[in-house]
């Protein structure tokens, strides 16, 4: 383990590699299996370190079988191990749907308890670099449609962490969605031991004007906007939920107890996009805590362009973030 | 091959090398964004197979596809500009390097989805046959695709189906860093499976343009004749990384340099001279490519920049992307 200096940068991709890291250490049962993990340390560099630390044993470089990859981390679940299964690119959990729609989710239910799948699948998930429609898509609301699956997507190389040992350690399925645009970010290394439990939102930045619940990669968009409006006078709450189930809707009505302004701002598009599910649970218990309508800032409804300019029109951005807080405090 | 056919096939692989040369240093210098995965030193896979194939025969090609969109009539100056996002490019730069695509010709895409195109071809084919078209229907794609389900599913249909498809593997003998060989049970991932199909397989050399071109010529007849499929393995290798800025560093330096030395310009070129092509001839066609590419280079950078409505085309047939009332 590295020292803490102030000199030293720890990276949101750094910090995945650290998170299974530290759980493969104190647990012999966490495996890894994914496409170039091994010697190659990952295409996004998030399986740093891993191969060297614990052999080929523990880290397996797997075909080109995505349906393999996750049915077989389920089967290697359901039988004393704790995979951490990796999909290259978010996109291509469509080609293992069957595995985190129809079975992972079910095993435990259907069989009446019998069965448990405590693993971790890993995917690099969102826009902003060009990868166009195959390869930039934000598919958390994939996910989110499927009861049975818990759903994690950080913002910061801390939380990657915390999360990644609750996910690892967790007895139900996790899908943990990595960033691509957040790799590169740094940030503090947690302490030893760091642990944030499934479904606590971090309420990133007080305000007393409007809530804005944000996730994973508009987490940073969302604080650049409330500085920015900062030097307006209006005074903007980030609330990163970090997980999507189990859903922290305690913390986001509490925010608007004081704000009663609501901006839900998500990568996933509108249709069907995770923030719909927000909104209605606002509107079926907090519509009395309102003082304005809720906007959500969305993807567009539009398959994404490869052009970093078309990219920019179609998911969110600052400009859009602060266009809607400004729309609604002045409402 | 008659000579000028081989003169002519030759020029097009030295077009396709120049192009992505230039794909290679507009991405370095920051003018084509996102990711690129060359196919310099696959040349001769793709303009041997085109050129055994009718004009209105389908081709479907993987996010490593800018030799086939070549290969089947995309200029170089429609496939510069969709890398560097103009208005100009092939797919109005909303597609980008990894999706080529040129309807109109018969190339019917470029797939990001590792397999994703085996079945499709495999349909495109179905639909030949259901049309009595007499076309036939190509998928290309790498050694990684013949591990993952959709290579196996579409090759089973293809044979009980009896369809006029050719799947041709280019084997470059890794997927993106890791060794092809490390995750497939059989030595040669395409070619060995195909007997579990009832498939006939051919593993050749994918760097001589002559010998690609034939065994598609004869593939091709079987499945018009209505023989069914054939799985083509033809053995080539990238000279640049797997995408953006891959330096490569996971391959030994004696095979790359046994490769290089096996590129399939210089087969090609031999075989020119050996029919008593005069090498001036051959020179005149490499100066030929270096003006057209450098024109298409040009031309590309000075092309607009696509609209930002055009975000909003083209999600449905009708042109537009209206979601509700
Ligand atoms: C279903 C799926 N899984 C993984 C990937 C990521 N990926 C892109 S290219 C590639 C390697 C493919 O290797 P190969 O089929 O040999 O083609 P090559 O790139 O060598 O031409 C991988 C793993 C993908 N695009 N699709
Ligand atoms: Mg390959």
């Amino acid at each position: 383990m590295a020292d803490v200096t102030k000199a030293e940068k720890f990276t949101y991709r750094d910090a995945v590699a650290e998170g299974i890291a530290r759980e493969m250490r104190r647990d012999p049962s966490v495996v890894c299996l994914g496409e170039d993990i091994g010697a190659a340390e990952g295409v996004f560099k998030t399986t740093v370190g891993l191969f060297k630390e614990f052999g080929p044993g523990r880290v397996w470089d797997t075909p080109i079988s995505e349906q393999a990859i996750v049915g077989a981390a389920m089967g290697a679940a359901m039988t004393g191990m704790r995979p951490v299964a990796e999909i290259m690119f978010s996109d291509f959990l469509a080609c293992c749907w069957d595995y985190l729609a129809n079975e992972i989710p079910k095993a435990r239910y259907m069989t009446g308890g019998q069965v448990t799948v405590p693993l971790v699948v890993r995917t690099a998930n969102g826009g902003g670099l060009g990868f166009g429609a195959q390869h930039s898509q934000a598919v958390e609301n994939w996910a989110f449609t499927v009861p049975g699956l818990k759903i994690v997507a950080p913002s910061t190389p801390a939380d990657v962490v915390g999360l990644m040992s609750a996910a690892i350690r967790s007895d139900d399925p996790v899908v943990f969605f990595e960033h691509k645009a957040l790799l590169a970010g740094s940030g503090p290394r947690p302490p030893e031991g760091h642990l944030i439990e499934l479904g606590q939102a971090a309420v990133a930045r007080e305000g007393t004007d409007v809530t804005v619940v944000a996730l994973a990669s508009t987490v940073p968009l969302s604080l650049k906007a409330a500085d920015q409006l900062a030097g307006e006078g209006i005074s903007v709450e980030v609330i990163d939920l970090r997980c999507l189930i189990p859903l922290d809707m305690r913390t986001v009505l509490r925010s608007l107890e004081r704000t009663s302004r609501l901006v839900v701002v998500e990568e996933n598009p509108y249709q069907g996009g995770w923030g719909g599910t927000v909104v209605s649970v606002v509107a079926d218990e907090g519509f009395e805590l309102l003082d304005a309508p809720i906007k959500r800032v969305a993807g567009a409804n539009v398959p994404l362009p490869f052009a970093d300019s078309l990219e920019a029109e179609v998911i969110p951005t600052v400009d859009k973030v602060t266009e809607a807080i400004r729309r609604l405090s002045a409402y | 091959m008659t000579p000028e056919e081989l003169l002519d096939a030759y020029s097009e692989m030295v077009l396709i090398r120049r192009t992505e040369k230039a794909a290679h240093d507009l991405f370095m210098s920051g003018l084509v964004k996102g990711t690129t995965h060359l196919a310099a030193g696959h040349e001769a896979v793709a303009v041997g197979a085109s050129s055994a194939l009718r004009p209105d025969d389908y081709v479907f090609a993987t996010y490593r596809g800018h030799h086939h969109a070549m290969a089947r009539g995309a200029t170089p100056e429609e496939c510069l500009a969709e890398l560097m996002s103009r208005a100009t490019g092939l797919c109005q730069a909303k597609g980008g390097s990894m999706h080529l695509t040129k309807a109109t010709n018969g190339m019917l895409g470029s797939y990001a989805i590792v397999g994703a195109h085996l079945p499709m071809a495999a349909g495109a084919a179905w639909s030949a046959k259901l049309r009595g078209s007499g076309q036939v229907a190509v998928a290309f794609f790498g050694d990684g695709a013949t591990n993952i389900g959709a290579f196996h599913e579409a090759l089973n249909l293809a044979a009980v189906w009896s369809l006029p498809v050719m799947f041709v593997c280019e084997n470059n003998l890794y997927m993106e860093y890791t060794p092809i060989e490390a995750v497939t049970a059989v030595p040669n991932p395409a070619a060995d499976r195909a007997a579990g199909y009832n498939m006939p397989a051919e593993i050749i050399d994918g760097n001589d343009v002559v010998v690609v071109h034939e065994t598609m010529a004869r593939a091709a007849e079987r499945a018009r004749k209505g023989e069914g499929p054939t799985l083509i393995e033809a053995q080539t290798y990238r000279h640049f990384g797997h995408s953006r800025a891959d330096p490569a560093k996971y391959r030994p330096a004696d095979e790359v340099e046994r490769w290089m030395k096996h590129d399939p310009l210089d087969v090609a070129r031999a075989r020119l001279e050996a029919l008593g092509v005069p090498p001036e001839t051959i020179a005149d066609r490499d100066r030929r490519a270096a003006a057209t590419v450098d024109a298409a280079i040009a031309a590309a950078k000075n092309a607009p920049e696509p609209e930002p409505a055009l975000a909003f085309t083209d999600v449905w047939a009708d042109g537009g992307a209206a979601w509700r009332t």
